[in-house]
């Protein structure tokens, strides 16, 4: 029965022939993409990725505003405010961050105790200097210094790795050789090295993480140049006479961008890392500048008593060091051919 | 016979092999061991033989990518080896290349307009308008329309993106294409069509191809003369036909007799050759192909064979033909007897 309806169903144009156009055989049905908008249609699907965009976007945008935000200067000493718990207006009504903290084992709102009026959103340190502003402040030391060593790093790898990478021969080698002997020395002895030279600062990290970072870089690069410049495009264009600037500016750094910032990506949250680390060690910054390093390292020390010191500059860092690495993890699958279908 | 367009004399490229920490030669990879041949204007050469006897070498050579050890490439009356590097940019503007793997020849960052544009940009040729003209002619030349020059080489199939290629190789009018196995990465249906292409484009431009391949069908059918080529030398060089009806090295025998006929009741009497190519670091005393030959002399050990007109137009480096009155004269006879 059914198939009698169908059949009633059926016209005579339905079996109409259908000639093929031999125009059409060539015709592409897929939207002509360009590779960044490839790229970016599947970092859009990656939500862990956008949602690290985000916070990241966020927590820039708080490292350059925050320390504006409640009017306490970073650096602005004052004794009598000085180891206040954090107090927020409008969330204290709900019993958390209202400015109660221990004081001889017993909880007080030392706020009313210490007659102080003002908010210390984060509270205050053992100088009484605004925990908040420190924060961001810190937060900006930290990101310039992560963004200007991979930036450093990035150049001087693409630079090195690309040339040892393309003339090869003997100048591979003798580049070569010199990386390896650079990678055999461990890094802290360098970078103890580099500070006992320089005086301690933002300078002296951003050298001491350059002088080896650019390492990994450099080899990367030299692995896709060596990769691409035997291909037939390469090969194509040097038939054609086109010059060696040219080969590397049109064809080889185009094809290896991807890989590049990826990498770069991934370096960013290494040297935030590192410099936390120079600065928790001692070695880095020093005081009144503030970092995240240097602001754990405070608050690690009054840790029992005061554990808020310590707990911002730690979702900080932490929330950093992730979305950094997710990012790169989506950049990754995004910009990598070989992880596409 | 009007002048050939390009002369190949005595051309050599040997690859040193280095070994230690300061790169002290130890050796030479002999890729091309003095090699002699000519191309007509308008003709298509094939040259044939297996992996590594130095078919992709000889075409690299001849367009200076590699430097050749010794000898005279000699195009239109300039021998391209004492050019200085820019006057070899000029010249490459006539001479250009199809390259055999479709999927790596075109930069896939690149939209095919930008990829066909830059021959002419390297070139100097006109304005940005009168280029893209260019390329949409090109591009409907061989074939495609022109909104696929806003594509990416990876929307593209195999067929259409050596099509890609061979446009590409024309954007600049250049007289000589070094066609580099510019089909065996595609199959056969597809094979026909660009080499079909290639054909029409030769009487069209007035083109001259050296069309270097391993699959000898192929070879025949796009080729006026071919060169076969052994561990770096040309054992034989003839007219297509002659080479297919009356091959006399015994290599080209050997490879002839391998070439699988459409028809499952032919019975064919195959030639064997056993043992590998040796390798052409260290290669056999006298002729080459004597560690494989059939038809071994004492002389073949010892005394490299020249080539030498046997016929007219019909060359072979062979002790065969060259020893008289030798004790392997039946042989010869033999031989002759079972083409």
């Amino acid at each position: 029965m059914r198939n009698e309806i169908e059949q009633e169903k059926l016209t005579p144009q339905d079996f109409e022939r259908i000639t093929i156009d031999a125009d059409q055989a060539e015709r592409i049905e897929k939207p002509s993409l360009s590779f960044w908008q490839d790229a970016w249609l599947g970092l859009r699907k990656n939500k862990a990725a956008i949602v690290s965009m985000v916070i990241l976007l966020l927590v820039i945008l708080m490292a350059l505003i925050g320390p504006l935000l409640n009017g306490h200067a970073g650096d602005a000493q004052n004794l009598r405010h000085a180891n206040l718990p954090p107090k927020i207006p409008g969330i204290e009504a709900t019993g958390l961050f209202d400015g109660d903290g221990k004081l001889a084992g017993k909880t007080v709102n030392l706020y009313e105790m210490k007659k102080v009026d003002e908010y210390y959103w984060f509270g205050t340190d053992g100088l009484g200097r605004d925990l908040f502003t420190r924060l961001w402040e810190g937060t900006r030391v930290s990101l310039f210094i992560a963004f200007v060593a991979a930036a450093i790093d990035m150049v001087i790898g693409v630079a090195y790795g690309g040339i040892s990478g393309y003339f090869g021969g003997r100048t591979d080698d003798i580049m070569q050789r010199v990386v390896e002997i650079l990678i055999g020395i461990p890094t802290l002895i360098v970078v103890i090295l580099m500070i006992m030279i320089m005086d301690p600062g933002i300078a002296a990290i951003i050298v001491a993480i350059i002088i080896t970072g650019w390492i990994g870089m450099s080899r990367i690069v030299r692995a896709q140049t060596l990769k691409y410049k035997s291909q037939e495009f390469v090969l194509a264009s040097r038939t054609l006479g086109a010059k060696d600037g040219k080969i590397i500016t049109k064809h080889l750094l185009p094809n290896m961008l991807g890989i590049i910032i990826i990498n770069t990506m991934f370096t960013i949250p290494n040297a935030i890392f590192f410099e936390a680390f120079l600065s928790f060690i001692g070695i880095g910054l020093q005081p009144p500048a503030a970092s995240l390093g240097t602001l754990i390292n405070d608050g690690y020390k009054v840790m029992e008593n005061q554990p808020y010191v310590l707990l911002f500059p730690a979702i900080v860092i932490s929330v950093l060091m992730i979305a950094f690495n997710l990012i790169g993890d989506g950049l990754r699958d995004a910009l990598d051919p070989k992880m596409k279908d | 016979m009007n002048k050939p367009l390009l002369e190949v004399e005595g051309l050599k490229k040997y690859f040193p092999i280095r070994k230690g920490l300061i790169g002290k030669t130890v050796g030479h990879i002999k890729a091309i061991d003095d090699i002699t041949f000519h191309v007509n204007e308008g003709e298509t050469l094939g040259i044939v033989g297996e992996s590594g006897c130095g078919k992709s070498t000889t075409g690299r050579t001849i367009m200076q990518l590699l430097e050749p050890t010794e000898g005279v490439v000699e195009f239109q009356g300039k021998d391209l080896t004492k050019l200085s590097a820019t006057e070899i940019r000029s010249v490459r503007r006539d001479i250009q290349m199809v390259f055999q793997d479709p999927y790596a020849s075109l930069n896939p960052r690149h939209t095919i307009g930008k990829i066909l544009e830059e021959p002419l940009i390297v070139h100097g040729g006109g304005s940005a308008k009168d280029r893209r003209k260019k390329v949409v002619e090109f591009l409907k030349i061989v074939g495609l329309s022109e909104y696929h020059a806003k594509r990416y080489p990876h929307q593209f199939s195999g067929g259409q993106r050596q099509r890609i290629g061979i446009a590409r190789a024309l954007m600049t009018n250049p007289k000589l294409i070094i066609a580099d196995e510019p089909v065996s990465a595609l199959d056969v249906s597809i094979q026909a069509q660009v080499l079909n292409l290639m054909q029409d484009l030769q009487k069209e431009f007035h083109l001259t191809y050296i069309f270097i391949a391993h699959d000898l069908g192929v070879v025949r059918h796009i080729s006026d003369r071919v060169a076969v080529m052994y561990l770096g030398k040309i054992v034989e060089i003839t007219e297509s036909e002659e080479l297919y009806a009356n091959p006399l090295h015994p290599y080209t025998q050997a490879l002839l007799s391998a070439v699988p006929v459409p028809d499952p009741n032919y019975k064919k009497e195959q030639i064997i050759i056993e043992g590998d190519m040796p390798s052409p670091a260290n290669p056999p005393s006298g002729c080459a192909f004597h560690t494989r030959c059939p038809f071994k002399m004492d002389v073949c050990t010892k005394i490299t064979p020249v080539l030498a007109e046997e016929k007219t137009g019909h060359s072979v480096a062979c002790h065969l033909y060259t020893v008289e009155g030798n004790d392997d004269i039946e042989r010869k006879k033999q031989l002759e007897g079972s083409v």
